[in-house]
């Protein structure tokens, strides 16, 4: 699939369907922008599990960090790449291995050999975009700062 | 990221509706006027994500209102931008465009043919603060490569230039920033994003006086400053404001925690939170009421204004007309290209018998309202030498276009016919008593 731009509808499907989120690169330093993104989701009722293998044993926001996503012991819908670009294709195959539902890469992350592979493997990708921004921009909260949504609509907002 | 913009949606539909849906717990289909100045957190935890800037909400009104941000987000649409600011005014807003990357010692360049207020504060009150502003005849773009030092941040000028006539070529200019890697700041307020779209020629920033024709009536002071989304901050050492770690929130990076929304959270979190210009939610509401109807208004205000000067080209009682949409115009291919729909309802023109028959044309008007404004759906005559340019040097006001004899006006949306009797009732009057 064309991985320029996304469908809101898209984003939105995978928002909803999704409920257990890993992130790869999860920071306990609390002013860094994976800790920001981490702590959103969770307040939004995704159950986070920090991936990160110079923290494995910390607790991040009350879960344990793994250090690898073979490690973890529940089963995981999300992986969240908050990593380097270098790093995003080990990752995502580690994500096929584990029979994750989508990969989702971060803003500045993009790897369309990996994306193939997982699209290959039956799971849905997003490159290049946060999913807390994603979130909020689709859920009206992005304006609350003047941001641009790009959505207008006659409905009164749910959820 | 690249903001997604609407499925196709028109700018007429934008502009009614963009940034406002029915309010969640209401229904209420107009924007409410959220008159409080502070919000509940959930507790303690909430209210530290707020202040930490890690989730979206609200705090306190200095920083964010959730009507103030209906306007900013329809701003933003309009323009094509990522995000917005508003400020009480466009002074403010001008402020606030700065004050992300300027230091003390830092200069920008800025063309010469601005509004005389912005010349004003440029030269006198950012001195205060160690900004310099070099400026430059911007009539010829590659003056502005010229005057680059190495301490110039950005460059600054107006799509259609106060008070009249004059259109700078910004594809130009935005050549000559791009290529110092510098923010181009287009102000837009007498074009509005209805005539020109400074975004789609290379803008980094826009600035606008929301008094003027977004609101519209003549009611509400503000101003708004609209980021682009596709400057990057992070390519010079000279944008550390944006990407270096901020002292006041812990060490937090701006452009590496907000990427592209980065200069609006800057215009939120540090800008408004510190310096404290913030707009009225009731002037935002009255705002976003006028910015409905702007198509409407601009299609009337050019239609008018083209009527009004091309009458005033033949009158004999009057020198020259300066107005881009006349063929006349030296700036008449630059209209053609940079402005969509009409040359704007703001120009001026000269009167033979110079500032003497100038003052008396002022005072003889009845329909027209002598004042200091312009975008007003009343038409507007002022005489700038005397008024809005007269803390200028006279070689100033020559080059803002604001000579002795110089008369500005601003086209409103009545039956033409009346203005042009008003207009010749007070020319006919004032050369006849001069004479």
């Amino acid at each position: 699939m064309n991985h320029d731009r996304y469908d809101d509808a898209y984003l939105r499907d995978i928002l909803r369907s999704i409920k257990t989120i890993a992130m790869v690169g999860a920071s306990t330093n609390w002013n860094r922008p994976s800790y920001f993104v981490f702590k959103y989701l969770q307040g939004k009722g995704y159950r986070m599990i920090p991936v990160n293998p110079g923290a494995a044993g910390e607790a991040l926001l009350g879960e344990t960090v793994y250090a690898a996503l073979a490690d973890i012991p529940v089963p995981i819908d999300m992986v969240d790449i908050f990593r380097r670009p270098e790093a995003a294709g080990a990752i995502t195959d580690a994500a096929i291995a584990i029979a994750a539902k989508v990969v989702w890469m971060q803003i500045g992350v993009r790897d369309d050999a990996a994306a193939a592979r997982a699209e290959a493997a039956g799971l849905k990708v997003v490159m290049n975009r946060c999913p807390k921004i994603e979130w909020g921009r689709l859920h009206g909260e992005l304006g609350w700062g003047g941001i641009n949504s790009g959505i207008i609509s006659s409905r009164r907002r749910k959820e | 990221m690249s903001t997604e913009q609407p499925h196709g949606f028109g700018f007429e539909t934008r502009a009614v509706h963009a940034g406002a849906s029915p309010d969640p717990i209401t229904g209420a289909r107009s924007t409410p006027i959220f008159q409080t100045t502070s919000y509940v957190f959930d507790d303690v935890d909430h209210a530290a994500s707020l202040f930490n800037l890690q989730t979206f909400g609200y705090i306190y009104s200095r920083l964010t209102n959730p009507t103030v941000a209906v306007l900013e987000e329809r701003l933003a649409s309009l323009e094509g931008g990522r995000g917005a600011t508003c400020a009480a005014s466009g002074h403010a807003a001008q402020i606030l465009a700065f004050f992300p990357f300027m230091e003390p010692g830092d200069a920008f360049l800025a063309s010469r043919k601005l509004y005389g207020g912005s010349i004003t504060q440029f030269s006198h009150s950012f001195k205060k603060f160690g900004w310099h502003v070099i400026f430059v005849e911007s009539d010829e773009p590659e003056n502005f490569r010229a005057a680059m030092t190495p301490k110039v941040k950005a460059i600054f000028c107006e799509s259609l230039a106060n008070p009249g006539g004059v259109i700078t070529d910004l594809e130009a200019v935005a050549a000559i920033a791009q290529a110092h890697h510098v923010p181009l700041i287009v102000d837009n307020t007498m074009a509005s994003p209805y005539l020109c779209r400074p975004f789609e020629w290379g803008a980094a920033l826009i600035v606008h006086s929301t008094t003027k024709f977004l609101s519209g009536h003549g009611t509400s002071m503000g101003g708004a400053v609209i980021d682009s989304g596709r400057f990057d901050w992070a390519q010079s050492p000279k944008f550390a404001g944006l990407t270096e770690p901020s002292p006041a929130y812990h060490g937090l990076r701006f452009h590496e925690t907000f990427g592209d929304m980065a200069f609006t959270v800057y215009g939120h979190a540090v800008g408004l939170r510190d310096l404290g210009p913030t707009m009225a939610p009731m002037n935002a509401f009255l705002t976003l009421t006028g910015i409905e109807t702007l198509g409407l208004r601009m299609e009337r205000h050019c239609a008018n204004a083209q009527a009004v000067a091309e009458w005033l080209e033949r009158h004999p009682d009057v020198a020259w007309v300066s107005y881009a949409g006349l063929k006349s115009s030296p700036y008449h291919a630059l209209a053609k290209k940079y402005l969509r729909g009409g040359a704007g309802a703001v120009f001026t023109f000269g009167v033979k018998g110079g500032y003497e028959v100038g003052v008396k044309v002022v005072e003889s008007v009845e329909l027209l309202s002598h004042l200091a404004n312009i975008g007003d759906t009343r038409s507007l005559i002022i005489h700038p030498a005397s008024t809005t340019h007269r803390q200028l040097t006279d070689t100033q006001r020559t080059a803002a276009g604001a000579g002795p004899d110089v008369i500005r006006l601003s086209i409103g949306i009545e039956t033409v016919d009346d203005i042009i009797a008003d207009l010749d009732q007070a020319l006919r009057g004032a050369t006849r008593r001069n004479a």
